[in-house]
């Protein structure tokens, strides 16, 4: 039997976000709050684990209330409880501040449901884009860490180690470590399932519980929030492109151009850097 | 770990005023990782330096390097002829293969012993895994994914750590006040890497390593290289095409290109949602960052987020039907017309002119005077 945590975050899409030519600002009107995809590709994981494995599912999210949305969509999708933990002192949290409030949530978790075996999070929002989460939760749990999952061979619950697939940038690495442990996953791990009826009038009915502050008697408040925040965003703007003098290749047919082309290119270093001098090989 | 991240207490000024910078002279210098798999070094790890040196010489410290492996004193060499003062070392073979835990306690020992005030890695898997641990531990402010760094010189000496933000619509840039060491990941091919000089002089610091095999869970089991994988930012040439392609068959095309060349095909994220062709042929947005010598751009029209991944590269050539297409304004040669009958036709033509310079090479061998067209062409 697993327990396993899920961590969600509630997004902006940012692909609709775009950008008001005149005042060089965001518009963000209109943008559809979404659940960081990523997360929803840990929550099947989860799903699938507890199939094989047994267990129960618990989703945390930090964030506004709003956020209640995202994570009845878990229920729909199958998980057993879920946790919003909501306050206006963990407003303007980077992932330090967000890793330590997740890390104290996960926790708590395991003292009120049960300890905690498995912890899953996106391999890095949408909004956000750093994947600095993962890695500060498990750091701060002193669980073992594998980032970039793209498949769980599976878990020998008598020894209590998993092995998995992580997806690096030049090949597959096949790893093996101790449980309790946190995943972060990618797309590739699985197909997101659809929610059946049964769960979308569960998750209709569903209330998730809501921790505050005053819920963590033991929490650093110099730790959370703003406060607890190194990183400060100093300034931002529409970066510039850079501008280039154009040479547009003019001619009858393609093959003129074509030619008029590649003149240009053997007159630089080109053709001797790559060995374009000497013939292809075969 | 854990009595590790404990030495050093928590620097957290809490009664100053946000502006109020505490005193960080004990915090003095750039460290890079360099980042390798089996002892072959990833190419940001030099490109990384290359930058830090820039911040270095501004601050008017030293550039260092940070490498941990099994067997890998060339590399420690390496780092200082691309520029590093002072490299410290860890070779064991506990090292051999990147693991989060044994990897974050050698990076933390060295971080408290020497105490940098910046901290860079590449923004790849294994740079955010192990970053994300260290700055948790120490902890400190570290920014993802940077595409520009600059420091502000002394007294602040701030890292200005940019990125871009928004799906790459707006760029941020973050500081780090309050904390010390500041860290950031770094996207790769977004930096330039001095050229090598095997006659630099530099020290290299022996570490070693305390940490049993028995301690770590983590076993990696086998790494599958994955040969059919395209490194698309190392690549120096790349053909790349977007939506005028109007289907996957056309990347036939581009490949042939490519291999007449020898270079890779990329795409814009257009393609790739289409399912055109995979991800890692994927360049600017949610792709990879290219600084290729040489970058056709095909069928692309030239978003924002398209242009940020590329327009490094050294000659950009833009083919496009439409006159009015923004990548026009972004490549040195720009083609109007139809890409079908355009890139065969170079293709060919660079073919020809392959062919050509072989021959030409034989008959100059032969004649000792040929001129350059040498009248073969018809």
């Amino acid at each position: 039997m697993l327990h396993i945590v899920v961590c969600i975050k509630q997004v902006p899409d940012s692909r609709e976000i775009r950008i008001d030519p005149k005042t060089n600002t965001l518009i963000r009107t209109g943008v559809p709050a979404i659940v960081n995809f990523y997360d929803l590709h840990g929550l099947e994981e989860a799903l699938v684990l507890r199939e094989k494995y047994g267990g129960k599912i618990t989703v945390v999210c930090m964030g506004p209330p709003p956020a209640e949305k995202a994570l009845k969509q878990c229920i729909s999708l199958g998980a057993d409880q879920a946790i919003l933990v909501t306050d206006r002192g963990f407003a303007g949290a980077d992932t330090l501040a967000t890793s330590y409030v997740l890390a104290e949530t996960i926790k708590k978790v395991g003292e009120e449901f049960g300890p905690v075996d498995v912890v899953f999070t996106g391999k890095q929002t949408l909004d956000g884009d750093t994947g600095q989460v993962g890695p500060g939760i498990a750091c701060r749990l002193d669980l073992e860490q594998l980032t970039y999952v793209e498949k769980v061979v599976g878990i020998d619950m008598e020894k209590r180690r998993i092995t998995v697939h992580r997806h690096l940038e030049d090949g597959v690495e096949v790893v093996e470590t101790a449980l309790p442990v946190l995943l972060t996953a990618l797309k590739e791990l699985n197909k997101v399932r659809r929610a059946p009826m049964p769960g979308m009038l569960k998750a209709a009915r569903y209330k998730p519980i809501v921790w505050t502050t005053q819920d963590f008697p033991n929490l650093d408040r110099s730790k959370i929030g703003l406060k607890g925040s190194p990183t400060i965003v100093a300034k931002s703007w529409v970066p510039e492109q850079k501008t280039v003098n154009t040479e547009m290749i003019e001619g009858e047919d393609a093959q003129t151009k074509a030619v008029s082309l590649v003149d240009k290119l053997w007159q630089t270093d080109l053709p001797t850097k790559f060995g374009w001098d000497r013939p292809a090989q075969a | 770990m854990a009595e590790e991240a404990n030495k050093q207490p928590e620097q957290k000024p809490a009664a100053q005023p946000a502006d109020d910078m505490p005193d960080w002279s004990a915090y003095r210098g750039v460290l890079v990782y360099i980042e390798h798999r089996d002892g072959v070094a990833k190419s940001v790890s030099w490109q990384l330096l290359g930058q830090g040196k820039k911040l270095a010489d501004k601050l008017e410290v030293d550039l260092m390097a940070l490498v941990i492996g099994d067997n890998v004193k060339h590399l420690a060499e390496e780092a200082i002829a691309y520029g590093a003062n002072r490299v410290f070392l860890f070779d064991a073979k506990e090292l051999k293969s990147y693991r989060t835990r044994p990897y974050s306690r050698a990076s933390m020992k060295v971080i408290h012993e020497i105490k940098p005030e910046i901290v860079l890695f590449g923004a790849t898997a294994t740079g955010r895994d192990l970053a994300g641990a260290i700055a948790t531990h120490l902890p400190t402010g570290l920014t993802a994914d940077t595409t520009e760094l600059d420091v502000e010189p002394h007294p602040s000496r701030l890292l200005l750590a940019s990125r871009p933000a928004f799906s790459e619509k707006m760029m941020a840039t973050i500081l780090c006040k309050q904390y010390r060491p500041q860290m950031a990941t770094a996207r790769a091919g977004v930096f330039e890497a001095l050229p090598r000089d095997p006659n630099r002089q530099g020290e290299i610091v022996q570490f070693e390593f305390a940490m049993n095999e028995s301690e770590i869970a983590a076993k990696v089991l086998d790494f599958i290289q994955d040969q059919s994988k395209i490194n698309i930012e190392e690549a120096e040439i790349i053909v790349a095409g977007g939506r005028g392609l109007g289907g996957p068959e056309p990347f036939k095309m581009l490949k042939e290109l490519a291999d007449e060349l020898g270079g890779v095909v990329g795409a814009s994220r257009a393609a790739v949602d289409a399912g055109w062709i995979k991800h890692e042929h994927q360049v600017g947005q949610t792709g990879y960052t290219v600084r290729p010598k040489l970058y056709f751009a095909i069928g692309i029209s030239g978003a924002v987020q398209h242009l940020v991944g590329m327009q490094n590269s050294g000659i950009i050539v833009a083919i496009n039907r439409d006159p009015d297409a923004p990548i026009f304004k972004a490549a040195h040669y720009g083609i109007v017309g139809d890409l079908f009958q355009i890139v065969p036709a170079i293709t060919e033509e660079v073919r020809k002119r392959r062919g050509l310079s072989f021959l030409q090479e034989e008959t100059a061998a032969a004649k000792s005077t040929t001129n350059e067209e040498g009248g073969i062409r018809v």
